[in-house]
């Protein structure tokens, strides 16, 4: 905003508020031609990358022992005979319609996979979240509340941990420890083989398809199996929260606000949740946002150990067979899910905290 | 440090680094990095992340001479022995001691976190500099393609790079140093951006130094101790990012000692032979925590805004 915006905005109520909506909708078109370019270029590293293959994509499809005939045919189906921006425009246009090819090894749609799997990971991920967040918040709090006390110093060790350790190492050693050792978990998998055609699928996420069909038993051997490597995929969202909302705490506490409420004689709970928490809630949104996106990553690693067959698993996969479509159909996937995410605590934190207008 | 004499007693050496006005530019200069040291080793957590690093790189640079045993050799009738006197961390499926691959690995891990660092550094800071100071086109362009790199998590871009390059680990080291470096570039233009507009450039530029004379004597400087902690806390993801490669079999491949590899094969006999998996995990992760606390210590120190 110039001097000159701003003599406006004072001038007259009308105009300042028609001029926030005007800069609000130029704020919207920046954002909107940010995020285009910004996909433009995400399809551009995997178009580009799809090209660094060493691999000749007409013989993965056909076999080492096509004829030239056949080798041709598939050449001009494939679109590869033309040049390379004609084929880069197909590309675009092709995945902004998620049309991502086939997949080599399935042989069907790499959407169609991409459909298939993805709800197996929404519900890893989503339990995750809700644990790391459930636990993390109140970590940082009252990390936060006792700072430099020993309470502090084990949150902190708690969450260095939890950055350091390698997560595919914590996911084996909880399948010795509560898997084999004391029986607490059930077996790496999703679901037993036995109920695997018994429970009719709706949501694709079978701890509420199992309550739907009304079948407790169900319910019961897949919460035993969601819940060792959720928790490992929630460790890593715990530490990065804890850490944040300790900082985000930290910084409010230190206000003037804050001894004026106890000044008042408000209680240390009162303070901390009744006045400084309020002003983190917007900020740890955003935080809760960015972890979400990634566990993705976790999840690649963990649905490894846990034989989870989810959208991890199914990237590993492919990239073992180089199944190039789907590995790069996932990579978009992913980028989208990031950006989407990043948008939309953007959009939030506009909408919902003040500070920000 | 040449400026006290070599015969002069170690207590003078104190003193000149101690001295509260510095006579020379040198003398200054060392007493910065001396006051810097000292901040350092006085933040336990970052003293331990330094110790265990430095006794780590030591073991890697030593370990074959203090092993009796060969990373590679076999001996099927000493296999997947619990730890014992022999063997201090047990022996694996094809009775390799592990502890020697351990060590064996060490110098694997930390080349291709010190290798990242070398590709993935420079670059970051040579653009995000340029960027921030020359404004402008390039900056646009620069930093549109670092979000396009940050809309991914640097696992699933680095996945995607071995998926084309193919496995092993120079690819996963350029893989990773391709994941790496957008984060550095935006951080070093933050800081380039602070001091474009300062006294000391524009008197530079009126000397007539070229631009790129600017940006590399008087706008990198600054950037750098910012881009060093980033670079060392990011040392910590870079070596989980290897080891998630090399377990997913897509970094070194076996029979490399390569920790993520060795957790990857020593997954099947887990459930019986705990040792297997214990030993390299339990490594990785000690080796990511010293250079996060390190990181952190050296982020106190550096960052004046901590004063």
């Amino acid at each position: 905003m110039s001097a000159g915006d701003l003599a406006n905005s004072t001038s007259s109520n009308r105009s300042a508020s028609s001029m926030r909506w005007g800069s609000a909708a130029r704020e919207f078109l920046r954002t909107v031609a940010t995020v285009s370019v910004t996909i433009l270029g995400l399809l551009a590293l995997t178009f580009f990358i799809g090209r660094l293959l060493p691999l000749d994509p007409v013989l993965a499809i056909l076999g080492d022992d096509a004829s030239q005939e056949a080798y041709d045919r598939m050449v001009v189906k494939l679109g590869l005979d033309k040049p390379l921006w004609e084929q880069f425009i197909a590309y675009l246009w092709n995945s902004l319609h998620f049309d991502f090819g086939m997949s080599l090894t399935s042989g069907k749609p790499v959407t169609e996979d991409i459909l298939r799997v993805f709800p197996a990971t929404l519900e890893l991920a989503t339990v995750a979240m809700i644990l790391g967040t459930g636990l993390g918040i109140p970590l940082g709090v009252l990390a936060a509340a006792n700072r430099d006390t020993w309470i502090d110093q084990v949150v902190r060790v708690i969450s260095l941990i939890g950055y350091s350790a390698p997560i595919f190492w914590l996911g084996l050693l909880g399948l010795v420890v509560f898997y084999a050792g004391l029986g607490w978990v059930g077996a790496p998998g999703r679901i037993d083989i036995v109920y695997q055609y018994d429970l009719e699928t709706r949501t694709g996420l079978y701890l509420i398809d199992s309550l739907l069909a009304g079948r407790l038993d169900i319910f019961a051997d897949v919460f035993g199996r969601i819940v060792l490597p959720a928790s490992i995929l929630a460790y890593g969202a715990m530490a990065y929260i804890s850490r944040m909302t300790r900082s985000f705490m930290l910084e409010q506490l230190s206000q003037e606000y804050i001894i004026a409420a106890q000044a008042k004689g408000a209680s240390r709970l009162s303070v901390v949740w009744g006045h400084a928490f309020p002003n983190i809630a917007v900020q740890l949104v955003t935080v809760v946002a960015l972890s979400y996106a990634f566990l993705l990553e976790g999840a690649v690693l963990t649905e490894t150990v846990f034989a989870w067959p989810g959208f991890g698993r199914y990237l590993t996969t492919a990239l073992l067979r180089a199944d190039m479509n789907a590995v790069l159909g996932c990579t978009l996937i992913v980028g989208f899910i990031f950006i989407t995410l990043n948008l939309l605590s953007d959009v939030f934190y506009r909408v919902f905290d003040p500070r920000t207008r | 440090m040449t400026d006290a004499p070599v015969t002069q007693p170690r207590e003078s050496l104190r003193a000149w680094l101690r001295a509260p006005t510095a006579s020379s530019p040198r003398q200054a200069r060392a007493q910065a990095v001396w006051r810097g040291w000292q901040r350092l080793i006085a933040n336990r957590a970052a003293f331990a992340g330094l110790i265990v690093l430095v006794i780590l790189v030591t073991l890697a640079a030593i370990g074959p001479w203090l092993t009796p045993y060969s990373v590679m050799g076999q001996d099927l009738s000493v296999r997947l022995q619990p730890p014992s006197a022999q063997h201090l961390l047990g022996t694996d499926d094809l009775g390799r001691d592990i502890l020697t691959r351990i060590l064996y690995g060490a110098r694997i891990t930390l080349m291709m976190a010190a290798l990242v660092a070398v590709i993935a550094g420079p670059i970051g800071l040579a653009v995000g500099a340029t960027a921030g100071y020359l404004g402008g086109w390039f900056d646009v362009v620069a930093m549109r393609l670092v979000d396009v790199f940050l809309s991914f998590p640097s696992l699933i871009l680095a996945l995607a790079f071995v998926a084309a390059l193919g496995p092993g680990i120079e690819n996963a080291v350029i893989a990773i140093s391709l994941s790496a470096w957008p984060p550095i570039a935006r951080l070093a233009r933050a800081e380039a951006l602070t001091v474009r507009k300062s006294d000391y450039i524009a008197a530079a530029r009126l000397q007539g130094a070229s631009p790129m004379r600017l940006i590399l004597k008087h706008v990198m400087p600054i950037c750098l101790p910012s881009v060093v902690v980033r670079v060392t806390l990011n040392m910590a993801g870079i070596i989980l990012t290897a080891a998630g490669l090399g377990f997913l079999g897509l970094g070194a491949q076996p029979p490399s000692p390569e920790w993520g590899a060795m957790l990857a094969s020593g997954r099947q006999f887990m459930l019986t032979s705990w040792w297997l998996a214990a030993a390299p995990g339990a490594a990785i992760m000690l080796v990511s925590l010293s250079f996060n606390l390190l990181g952190d210590g050296l982020r106190d120190v550096l960052d004046p805004r901590n004063d």
